[in-house]
């Protein structure tokens, strides 16, 4: 199936959901790991709504981007309960660690709040990081 | 075989529950996956035959096994082998909205039913909607997610207004620095939040809901889906479908959250109309917040009301489940009646610092609540005893830090993270952070001097001199007052607080 092949069937897999846009960004994100210029017109079209629609939507949201970047994410929390526990002192060493191979993202907030400082990787996780815990986890992204 | 319970959710996997389990499957136990009892500090927390062994590693594994035959493995190890309950830090609380936390499987409906889940439901459904109303005004709760607004009141709002459709919307965008209570909840007891959400629509005579999941949460996302496959029927005919967020700290609002829900940019409303006459899709709304939905089943249940109001001070009725976060030695959930002092929560529960330094200030409520100066430890924890301090309570959440915080530092992050999350829709909020943070940075840099376009002859309104700490921090209090007075919504309205209050009480910060 050819690109907007696939687009269309993501759009016709939330037929029936009310307010089904961001749903269809999610799965067009998570597919191809951008929502790019010519993916937003097809959901456009798609559902009836204008271009520039859906790229308000998708330009508004930090989980949405125009370009796909294949390297490895990892989100480093650096909400005022991580700084109080630490995390800006291991900012730098992840940073050296991440180097232009991994995307190193901040983040406001996973929830480890009594625990932190904390990353995300995928869908993992990881609590109580020090710098030897979180360069390790940053060079085996 | 030895039966051991592990908690699964998010913050106990972070911490390496998952490598203790399966050591203790490779030593032949069978193992129990339970909510977590939030006692984090302790985390991964195991059950053996009824004891508690907190902080628990895969190397530990033999010498828990072998309890109490081997000794303790280090000394000052908290937890080792004692019944979890009698812990002080869980016999100090009072448990309603996570009355279930520790001791049941998250998504088994036999241990739900078990621990009287249902039953509000079934009670409500058998009562008029204007009487289920009628109780949860009589309970006194109010908004759990910062407003405090009376959550009956809300209710009686939308059954009264016209409208075929209604809706129910949990919201679960938890957002704010230092709160984990919805993510505890969803992920540890989902079906008290099905359940609440059901009897609010039988109250309002909603038949669909949402609940909006911030996608931080991978965890509470796939949770809440698989709670609410198995939970259908016992909902049934009210539907449900979790919708999950895309990075916006701003959805946490709920009208904000509406547009979101609605597939649009999450831009905040203007108010009035109201979201309980004209919410989601034009339709009268109900929108609050886990913990609000999550209390009501508790109320709901034969006298829940009055036990509920029975409990708490003044206006602040019942429990609050408070979160110890940040730089704290026992950090993780307390859920606790309303007038219990700051200084009891961070110093006897909390027991002070992580790092063992002195105490210089808590932030209560999130990236929008005040920093508080141990001075004001005496506050008790209430909503109205906040505000007349200057400060709020917001979802609960208590960030401690220790002396090496630096306020001006802090007071500079809060207008930055304004100016990263602000949805753009009003001024002072979108153009106010930014030029917040400038001001804070010449404050920091001891004022300045005229620049070349103020020093022009036509200019004026330019002073033309050198502008001094003192002019800038009265243009800092200026610019607070514009945004707090004049923004749409709580994030730009609030951000003053963080900065003024750390401006107030930690002047030599900023010098």
């Amino acid at each position: 199936m050819d690109r907007i092949g696939r687009i269309d069937a993501i759009v016709a897999a939330h037929a029936g959901r009310e307010g089904p846009l961001l749903p269809i960004l999610h799965d067009v994100q998570a597919a191809f790991g951008c929502i790019d210029g010519e993916a937003e017109a097809a959901i456009a079209r798609a559902l009836n709504l204008s271009r520039a629609e859906v790229h308000g939507v998708v330009s508004f949201y930090h989980d949405f981007t125009a370009h796909a970047d294949p390297r490895p994410v990892v989100q480093l929390c650096r909400a005022e309960a991580c700084q109080a526990r630490g995390v800006e002192a291991l900012v730098g060493a992840a940073q050296a660690a991440a180097g232009v191979r991994v995307v190193l993202k901040t983040v406001y907030c996973l929830g480890m709040c009594s625990v932190g400082p904390a990353a995300r990787l995928g869908d993992a996780v990881h609590a109580r990081l020090d710098e030897a815990r979180l360069v390790a986890l940053v060079e085996g992204a | 075989m030895t039966a051991v319970r592990i908690a699964d959710d998010a913050l106990a996997l972070a911490c390496g529950a998952d490598e203790v389990a399966a050591a203790f499957e490779a030593a032949g136990c069978t193992v129990e996956r339970v909510s977590s009892w939030g006692m984090h500090w302790l985390e991964p927390l195991v059950e053996v035959a009824g004891l508690g062994f907190g902080a628990v590693t895969p190397g530990d594994v033999p010498t828990i096994l072998d309890y109490p035959r081997q000794p303790r493995p280090q000394a000052g190890r908290e937890l080792w082998g004692e019944p979890v309950e009698h812990h002080p830090f869980l016999a100090r609380q009072t448990r309603l909205t996570f009355e279930r936390a520790g001791k049941t499987r998250p998504l088994s409906l036999e241990d739900y039913a078990a621990t009287e889940g249902w039953q509000g439901l079934a009670r409500a459904r058998r009562l008029p909607p204007e009487q289920v109303v009628a109780e949860v005004v009589q309970s006194g709760l109010r908004g759990r997610g910062g407003a405090g607004f009376p959550a009956g009141v809300k209710w009686r709002t939308v059954a009264e207004a016209a409208g075929e459709r209604k809706y129910v919307v949990a919201n679960a965008d938890e957002g704010d620095s230092g709160t984990f209570a919805d993510r505890m909840l969803m992920e540890g007891d989902p079906f008290a939040l099905l359940e609440g959400m059901a009897i609010a629509a039988h109250a309002v005579g909603a038949d669909m809901g949402y609940v909006y999941v911030r996608s931080e949460y991978p965890h509470a996302i796939v949770r809440m889906r698989a709670a609410l496959e198995r939970a259908a029927p016992e909902i049934a005919p009210f539907r449900v479908e979790v919708r999950v967020g895309a990075g916006a700290y701003v959805c946490g609002e709920e009208t904000a959250l509406i547009n979101s829900l609605e597939g649009k940019r999450g831009e905040v409303r203007a108010k009035p109309p109201l979201p309980a006459l004209s919410g989601l899709f034009g339709c009268p709304t109900v929108v609050n917040n886990v913990l609000t939905l999550a209390a009501v089943p508790h109320i709901l249940r034969e006298g829940g009301a009055e036990r509920y109001a029975a409990l708490g001070t003044g206006r602040s009725r019942g429990t609050m489940p408070v979160q110890l976060a940040g730089n704290v030695r026992h950090g993780g959930l307390f859920e606790v009646p309303f007038g219990i002092t700051l200084a009891e929560l961070v110093y006897v529960i909390g027991g002070g610092t992580a790092s063992g330094r002195p105490v210089k200030a808590v932030q209560v409520g999130g990236p929008l609540g005040a920093y508080v100066p141990t001075a004001q430890f005496h506050l008790p924890f209430d909503y109205e005893a906040f505000a007349d301090a200057d400060a709020l309570i917001g979802h609960g959440g208590i960030v401690v830090f220790d002396d090496t915080a630096d306020m001006a530092g802090l007071a500079r992050f809060a207008m930055a993270f304004c100016a990263g999350e602000s949805c753009g829709k009003c001024t002072p909020c979108r153009i106010g952070s930014t030029r917040g943070v400038e001001v804070i940075d010449r404050i920091r840099a001891g004022g300045r001097l005229a620049d070349a376009v103020e020093r022009l002859p036509q200019m004026h309104n330019a002073a033309g001199t050198p502008r001094s700490v003192g002019d800038e921090i009265a243009l800092l209090e200026d610019l607070c007052e514009t945004m707090r007075f004049g923004s749409l919504c709580a994030l730009g309205g609030f951000t003053p607080y963080p900065v003024l209050s750390a401006l107030r009480h930690w002047p030599e910060d900023f010098a």
